[in-house]
C-alpha cells in the first residue's frame, strides 16, 4: 500500500495529459483523439485498482487504513503550503468506480457522438472532466480537493455548453458555473476559516492534519456567533459548496438544466460522478462534521443539517419529476431526489451508508441516462416521452437494460443494488434517535420514485409508438434536438432502431454492476460498511432477519411495490394513444399536476427576485457611479470652471479695469498737460500777461495793506 | 553600489530606444515599431537577466545605485529593487511589448506613438526602481505625460475630455501628495524612502513635524494624519479607491487598446506600489486608525465595481470595472495586513499570505487584464470598431481559437484554480479571513459577481447561434497567435507553480510585516 501511494498521482495525470495532448489535435484527428481519451482512462483504472486491492489486504481493526504522500507546492511566509494524495478506502472504492463508470461513458461516447463535428474537442473535455475528478478524490489537501473541484466545475461548463450554438445550452452552461459558485463561496470561505484555525489544510498530515484528533479538539472547544460551535459552522459552510455540487435544495436548479449537454456527459457528470462529489466531500470531511458530537455519530448539528436538507431534497425533487415529460430532465429530478437520500443517509448513518448507495447510484443511474441516451438515439433526437411508446420491441438491449435500472433505482427487493442500498439509508434514519420524521419521508420518497420510474418506463417501452406525432404545446424547450446540425425535419417518418454495439455493450456491462454491486452491503455480508470504516466483515444469514433490518426491508418492498403498482395502473394498464392526451394525473387533478410540471416555480421565483435584486443593484451601482460620483466629480470640475470664471472676471473687470481706468486719466492728465505747451507762442503769451497782470494786483492789494 | 548599473541600463533602454524611433521621421515610420519592439525586447531581457541574479534570500534592496545629485535638498540619484520592485519591472518588462505588438493597427504620427510608448515604459521602469522621493516622483509624473499624449492623440471619440480628466485627476491627486512629502521633508531633511521608515520606526516624527510645521497649530497627530490624506489621496486616484474612480472607465475606454493595456496593466499597479512602498512603511498608525472605513472602503470597491460591471454594455468600460474589482483585492489584503493581531492565532503567517496574495494578485491583474484587453482590441479591429455586449454573438463557430484564448484569459480573470488568478485571490482571502472576517466574507461575494459578468460575456460574444453579420470573421491570425500564447501560457505556468513569483516576493513580504511591529 505504501508502495502504491506514490504513483497514486498517475490516476489523475494519466487523462490530464491526454485532455492536454487533444487540445492540440486537430478536428480530424477524431480516431486518435478517443484512443488518447480512452487509453488513459484505461490506465488510470489500472492504477486505481492496483490501489483499491492494495487498500484490500490492509485492513486494521477499528481505523480504516491510510497512507498518504505530501508535497510542498509553495512557500509562505515562515511556512509552505503543501498538497497531497490520500489512498484511503474511501478515495479507493471511489476512485474505480469514477474510473470504471468514466471508461464506460467514453466508450459509449464513441458511438453516440460519432457525427458530431466537435468530436475531438468533446473528448477532449471529458478527459479533463476525468482528470479533475480524479483529482479531487485522491486529494489530501481540501485546497487540492477545492483546485479539482473548480476544475470539475469548469469541465462541466464546458461539456454542457458543448453545442453551445443552441442559446438554451449556453445559457444552462453559465447557470450550472454561477449556481455552483453560489455554494463554492461558503465551500471557501469554511476552508479559509478551517486554514486560520488549524493552520493546516491537509486532511492527514501525521496528527497534524486538519481532519485528525488534536486540530478538531482545538475546533469543538470555540463557539462563534450564535453560539455556533466553530467546527459546525465551518462544517456548514463547506456543506454549502455540496449543496451546490450535488444539487440540493434550494440550489438545484442548475442540475436539471444541465440536461442540454449531450446525454454521456449528463450520465457522467450529471448523474454519477461529478454531482457526486458532494456527497464524497462530505464523507471526506465527516470527522469535521461530526466533531461536536464525536461519541454520538450522527447527531451534531452539521450532520443534522446535512440529514434534513438531504431528505427535504429528495422528496421535493422525487415530486417534480413526477410531472415530466423529457426522458433526461426525469432522471436529473430523479438524480437530485437520490443525492438528497445519500445525504440523509451520510447525516442519519455515517460514511458507509451514504457512500454505498452513491456508488450503487452511480451505476444504474449512468446505466439509465445511457439507456435514455440510446432511446433518443434510436428515436432520433427526440426526447418528449410522449412522443415516445412500445420501443420494447424495436429496442430489446436497451428495453432490457433499462428495466433493470428502473428496478434497481425504485428499489425492487433482493436483486437489484437499489434496493439494498436504499434500504442502508432508511434503516439508519430509522435508527436516527432525533426524530423520525426523515424515515417517514424517506418512505415517501421512495414511494414516488417507484411510481415515476414506472410511468416514464411505460412512457417509453410500451403502449403504441406515438412518434411522428405532435405533442401538447411546448411545454418545455428540452424537447428540441440536442444535435440542430442533425436535421429534425427527416426524425419523423423514420423507424426506431436499436443501437450500435459500442452502445450497446456499456449498457450490458452497467447492468450488470447494477445487479451486482449491492451485494457487497447487505445486512447478510456489510463487506462495504466494513471495508470503508476498516473493519472485515463476517458472512451472517442471522443479520438478515433481524426485526429491525427485516421488518424495514418489509416496509420499502411494499413501497416500491405500491409505487410500482400505482405508476402501472395510471400508466400501463392504459397508455395514452395521442402524444397530445393528458396526462393520467393531469385529469385527475390538473392544478397540482401543474404545480409539479412548473417545477414549484422555483425557477420563477429565483427570476424574480435574486436575479432581478442582482440587475437592480447592479444598474442601482452604475448609475451611483454615472450621476452620483461622477456627478460629484463634475460638481467639482464645475466648481473650479466657476471659480476659474469668476477670476477672470475680476482679472478684467477688477484688476486689468482698475488698471485701465488709471492709464486711461494718467493718459487724460497727460492731455490736459499737454495742452499747457502746445507750442502756441501767442498762448504762452497771453498766460504770461494774465499771470502778470494777477501778480501785479496782489502786489499792489498786499503791498497797501 | 557596485558591479554593473543594471537599472540605470534598464531605465535607459526604452528612454534611447524613443529618442531613436523619433529620429526615424514620418519617412521610415515602417520602421518605427521594430526598433521599438526591439528596444522593449532589450529591456525585457535585462529584466529577464535581474530576475535570474537575484537573490530572493533576502529583503534588502538589490542592484543599488547612487548619487548625490543636489545634496543641498537631499537629492539622490537612488535606486534599487527589492521582491516587490523586481515583480513590477519584470510585468513592466512583459507588457509594454505585448502592447506594442498589438499596435499594427496605428496609421497616424507613427514614430511619435511608438516613441511615446516606450517613454511610458522608461517612466514605469523609473518609478519601481527609484528609492528618492524627488525622481520617484519625477517619474511617476513624466509616465502621466506620455499616456495623456497616447490617449489625446491615438483615443476614441471622446478622447479629449477622457485625457484631460484623467490628467487632471491624477493630477489633483499628485499635488496633494507632493505638499505631503515636502512636509516631510521640511520635518526631516531628507528625501529617502528607507531613511524615512526607519525615521518613523525609531519614533514619532509627528513631534518633528510640529517642530517645523508648528504655524499651522495643529497637533502632532492631526498634521500627520493630514500629511497621511495628502499620500493616501494621490495613491488613492491612481489605484483607484472607490469613489475616486470616475476617470477610469472613461480613460480605459477612449484610449487606444494598446494604451488601455500599459494602463491597466501597469499604471494601475503603480498605485498599489505606492501603497506598499510608501504609505505601508511610513504610515501604519495613520492606516490603523482608520482602518474601519477604509476596509469598508475596500469591500465597497470590490462589490460595487462588480455590480457595476454588469450593468455595463460596453465591453471595454465592462473589462474596465472588473479591472477596480481586481485592485480591490489587493487593497483589502493590505489593509487586513495593517490590523492589530489580538485573537488571530497566526498573524505573522496571515499577514504573509495576505500580502504575498496582494503581490500575486498585482502581477496575475497585471498579465490577464492586458491580455483581456488585448483579445478585446483583436475583437473590435474586426468588428469595424464596434465592441458592445450585444453586437456579437456565436462568434466560436467562426473563431474557435480566439474564444479559447480568450476564454483562457477569462477563466483566469475570474479566479478558476490552475490559472494564474486564484492563488493570489486564495491567498488574500486566507490572510484576510483570519484578520478581518466580516469584510472579508462581503468581499467574497464580488468573487460570485464577478463570475456573473464574466461569463454572460462569454455568452453574449461567442456563445449562442452565430450573428450572420460576422460570418466572414477571421480567427486569429499567427502573429496574433504568437502574441496571445506567451501570455496564456505564463497564466497556466503561474497557476500550476506559483512558486515561481512568490519566491522572490517571500522575503520582501517577512521583511514589510517586520516593519509593521508597532
Amino acid at each position: 500500500m505504501r508502495g502504491v501511494v506514490a504513483y497514486l498521482w498517475l490516476i489523475p495525470l494519466l487523462p490530464l495529459l491526454a485532455a492536454g495532448a487533444i487540445a492540440v489535435l486537430r478536428q480530424p484527428q477524431r480516431a486518435l483523439a478517443a484512443r488518447l481519451a480512452i487509453g488513459s482512462l484505461g490506465g488510470s483504472l489500472g492504477v486505481s485498482l492496483i490501489a483499491f486491492f492494495s487498500t484490500l489486504g490492509a485492513a486494521g481493526p477499528g481505523e480504516a487504513e491510510r497512507v498518504y504522500l505530501n508535497f510542498p507546492w509553495f512557500e509562505l511566509g515562515g511556512a509552505t503550503v503543501r498538497l497531497g494524495w490520500v489512498l484511503d478506502p474511501l478515495a479507493a472504492a471511489m476512485a474505480v468506480m469514477v474510473s470504471l463508470v468514466s471508461l464506460l461513458i467514453f466508450i459509449y461516447s464513441v458511438g453516440y457522438m460519432a457525427h458530431d463535428e466537435n468530436f475531438t474537442r468533446f473528448f477532449g473535455f471529458l478527459a479533463l472532466f476525468a482528470a479533475a475528478m480524479l483529482g479531487l478524490v485522491i486529494a489530501n489537501s481540501l485546497l487540492l480537493l477545492f483546485i479539482c473541484w473548480e476544475l470539475v466545475g469548469l469541465a462541466s461548463y464546458l461539456l454542457i455548453g458543448f453545442w453551445y450554438h443552441k442559446p438554451s445550452a449556453a445559457a444552462a452552461a453559465k447557470k450550472a458555473f454561477i449556481t455552483t459558485r453560489v455554494g463554492d463561496l461558503g465551500f471557501l470561505l469554511g476552508l479559509v476559516w478551517l486554514y486560520a484555525e488549524t493552520g493546516t489544510l491537509l486532511c492527514y498530515d501525521g496528527g497534524n492534519g486538519c481532519l485528525e484528533q488534536s486540530a478538531l479538539a482545538g475546533l469543538v472547544t470555540q463557539t462563534t456567533v450564535a453560539g455556533l460551535g466553530v467546527s459546525t459552522a465551518i462544517g456548514l459552510l463547506i456543506f454549502c459548496g455540496a449543496v451546490g455540487k450535488s444539487g440540493q435544495v434550494p440550489l438545484h436548479v442548475w442540475l436539471p438544466d444541465a440536461m442540454e449537454g449531450p446525454t454521456p456527459v449528463s450520465a457522467l457528470i450529471h448523474a454519477a460522478t461529478m454531482v457526486a462529489a458532494g456527497v464524497f466531500l462530505v464523507a471526506r470531511v465527516y470527522p469535521l462534521m461530526d466533531a461536536d458530537a464525536a461519541n454520538l455519530p450522527g447527531l451534531s448539528t452539521a450532520l443534522a443539517v446535512v440529514a434534513w436538507v438531504g431528505v427535504v431534497t429528495a422528496v421535493f425533487a422525487a415530486c417534480i419529476a413526477v410531472a415530466q415529460t423529457d426522458i433526461k430532465r426525469i432522471l436529473a429530478y430523479s438524480t437530485v431526489s437520490q443525492l438528497g437520500f445519500m445525504m440523509l443517509g451520510l447525516g442519519v448513518g455515517g460514511v458507509a451508508v451514504g457512500m454505498f448507495h452513491l456508488l450503487t447510484h452511480a451505476c444504474f443511474k449512468a446505466l439509465l441516462f445511457l439507456g435514455a441516451g440510446s432511446v433518443i438515439h434510436g428515436v432520433h433526437d427526440e426526447q418528449d416521452i410522449r412522443r415516445m411508446g412500445g420501443l420494447r420491441r424495436p429496442m430489446p438491449i436497451t428495453f432490457a437494460t433499462y428495466a433493470v435500472g428502473m428496478m434497481a433505482l425504485a428499489g425492487v427487493p433482493v436483486f437489484f443494488s437499489g434496493f439494498w442500498s436504499k434500504d442502508e439509508i432508511l434503516h439508519a434514519a430509522h435508527g436516527w434517535t432525533v426524530s423520525q420524521a426523515p424515515f417517514y419521508l424517506g418512505l415517501l420518497g421512495a414511494l414516488l420514485t417507484a411510481f415515476y420510474m414506472t410511468r416514464q418506463v411505460c412512457y417509453v417501452f410500451f403502449g403504441p409508438n406515438r412518434g411522428g406525432q405532435a405533442a401538447a404545446t411546448g411545454v418545455h424547450a428540452a424537447a428540441d434536438a440536442p444535435r440542430a446540425t442533425d436535421s429534425t425535419a427527416t426524425n419523423h417518418g423514420r423507424s426506431p432502431h436499436e443501437s450500435p454495439p459500442v452502445m450497446t455493450w456499456p449498457l450490458l456491462v452497467l447492468a450488470g454492476l447494477a445487479v451486482a454491486v449491492g451485494f457487497v452491503g447487505t445486512p447478510a455480508w456489510p463487506w462495504l460498511p466494513a471495508y470503508l470504516e476498516g473493519q472485515g466483515a463476517t458472512f451472517a444469514w442471522g443479520k438478515l432477519f433481524a426485526w429491525g433490518t427485516l421488518g424495514t426491508m418489509l416496509l420499502s418492498t411494499v413501497v416500491a411495490g405500491v409505487g410500482i403498482g400505482v405508476g402501472w395502473w395510471l400508466y400501463g394498464r392504459r397508455p395514452i394513444e395521442r402524444a397530445a392526451d393528458p396526462d393520467a394525473l393531469e385529469r385527475w387533478r390538473p392544478e397540482v399536476f401543474g404545480l409539479l410540471r412548473a417545477k414549484f416555480h422555483v425557477d420563477e421565483f429565483y427570476e424574480a427576485t435574486f436575479i432581478r435584486w442582482h440587475g437592480r443593484w447592479a444598474a442601482g451601482c452604475a448609475w451611483v457611479d454615472r450621476w452620483v460620483w461622477g456627478g460629484m466629480v463634475l460638481g467639482v470640475g464645475l466648481v473650479a470652471q466657476g471659480l476659474a470664471w469668476l477670476s477672470r472676471w475680476f482679472d478684467e473687470y477688477v484688476v486689468n479695469l482698475g488698471f485701465d481706468a488709471a492709464c486711461e486719466r494718467l493718459t487724460q492728465g497727460g492731455g490736459w498737460t499737454a495742452r499747457l505747451q502746445d507750442g502756441q507762442t501767442q498762448n504762452y503769451l497771453k498766460v504770461l500777461g494774465v499771470a502778470l497782470a494777477v501778480l501785479l494786483l496782489l502786489l499792489t492789494w498786499g503791498g497797501s495793506s | 553600489m557596485n558591479g554593473f548599473p543594471w537599472i540605470t541600463v534598464l531605465t535607459l533602454t526604452p528612454l534611447v530606444g524613443g529618442m531613436v524611433v523619433l529620429g526615424l521621421g514620418e519617412r521610415r515610420q515602417r520602421w518605427a515599431r521594430p526598433v521599438a519592439l526591439g528596444a522593449s525586447l532589450t529591456a525585457l531581457l535585462v529584466a529577464g537577466v535581474m530576475w535570474s541574479t537575484f537573490d530572493p534570500g533576502t529583503a534588502a534592496v538589490q542592484w543599488v545605485e547612487r548619487y548625490p545629485w543636489v545634496p543641498t535638498l537631499a537629492v539622490e540619484y537612488f535606486v534599487g529593487v527589492d521582491g516587490l520592485g523586481l515583480l513590477m519591472v519584470a510585468l513592466t518588462a512583459l507588457i509594454v511589448p505585448m502592447a506594442l505588438l498589438a499596435s499594427g493597427q496605428v496609421r497616424e504620427r507613427v514614430p511619435l506613438y511608438f516613441a511615446l510608448l516606450l517613454f511610458l515604459q522608461a517612466g514605469l521602469f523609473g518609478t519601481f526602481t527609484a528609492l528618492n522621493f524627488f525622481h520617484w516622483f519625477l517619474f511617476w509624473e513624466l509616465s502621466l505625460v506620455p499616456a495623456f499624449f497616447l490617449i489625446k492623440f491615438w483615443g476614441g471619440p471622446q478622447r479629449g475630455s477622457a485625457a484631460t480628466q484623467f490628467f487632471i485627476y491624477t493630477m489633483v491627486g499628485s499635488v496633494a501628495m507632493l505638499l505631503s512629502f515636502l512636509a516631510l521633508f521640511l520635518a526631516t531633511g531628507k528625501f529617502d524612502f528607507l531613511e524615512w521608515a526607519e525615521l518613523r520606526r525609531a519614533g514619532d516624527w509627528g513631534a518633528a513635524l510640529s517642530a517645523r510645521l508648528g504655524w499651522s497649530s495643529l497637533s502632532p497627530e492631526a498634521l500627520s494624519g493630514l500629511v497621511f490624506l495628502g499620500v493616501f489621496l494621490g495613491l488613492a486616484v491612481k489605484v483607484p479607491v472607490m469613489p475616486l474612480h470616475t476617470w477610469l472607465p472613461a480613460t480605459y475606454a477612449e484610449a487606444p487598446t494598446p494604451v488601455t493595456m500599459v494602463l491597466t496593466g501597469l499604471m494601475s499597479k503603480m498605485g498599489v506600489y505606492g501603497f506598499l512602498r510608501l504609505l505601508v512603511p511610513l504610515f501604519p498608525e495613520q492606516l490603523r486608525c482608520w482602518l474601519i472605513p477604509l476596509l469598508w472602503l475596500a469591500v465597497l470597491t470590490i462589490v460595487a465595481s462588480a455590480a457595476a460591471a454588469f450593468a455595463q454594455r460596453d465591453l471595454k468600460r465592462m473589462l474596465a470595472y472588473s479591472s477596480i474589482n481586481h485592485l480591490g483585492y489587493c487593497l483589502l489584503g493590505i489593509f487586513a495586513a495593517l490590523r492589530l493581531s489580538e485573537g488571530v492565532l497566526r498573524p505573522e503567517l496571515e499577514r504573509a499570505a495576505a500580502l504575498n496574495g496582494v503581490y500575486l494578485q498585482m502581477f496575475n491583474h497585471g498579465l490577464t487584464a492586458a491580455t483581456l484587453f488585448c483579445c478585446l482590441g483583436f475583437l473590435e479591429q474586426r468588428a469595424g470598431g464596434l465592441r458592445g455586449l450585444e453586437d456579437f454573438g456565436g462568434l466560436r463557430k467562426v473563431a474557435p481559437v480566439f474564444c479559447g484564448l480568450m476564454g483562457i484569459a477569462v477563466f483566469a480573470s475570474l479566479g478558476l484554480p490552475g490559472l494564474n488568478g486564484f492563488v493570489g485571490e486564495f491567498l488574500v482571502f486566507k490572510g484576510a479571513f483570519a484578520l478581518v472576517p466580516w469584510a472579508t466574507a462581503l468581499a467574497a461575494l464580488g468573487l460570485l459577481i464577478t463570475a456573473v459578468f464574466l461569463l454572460t460575456l462569454l455568452q453574449k460574444v461567442f456563445h449562442g447561434p452565430l450573428n450572420p453579420k460576422w460570418a466572414r470573421l477571421p480567427d486569429l491570425d499567427a502573429a496574433e497567435r504568437l502574441l496571445l500564447l506567451p501570455a496564456v501560457a505564463l497564466m497556466f505556468a503561474l497557476g500550476i507553480n506559483p512558486q515561481l513569483v512568490i519566491r522572490m516576493t517571500n522575503e520582501t513580504v517577512l521583511g514589510l510585516i517586520r516593519q509593521l511591529e508597532p
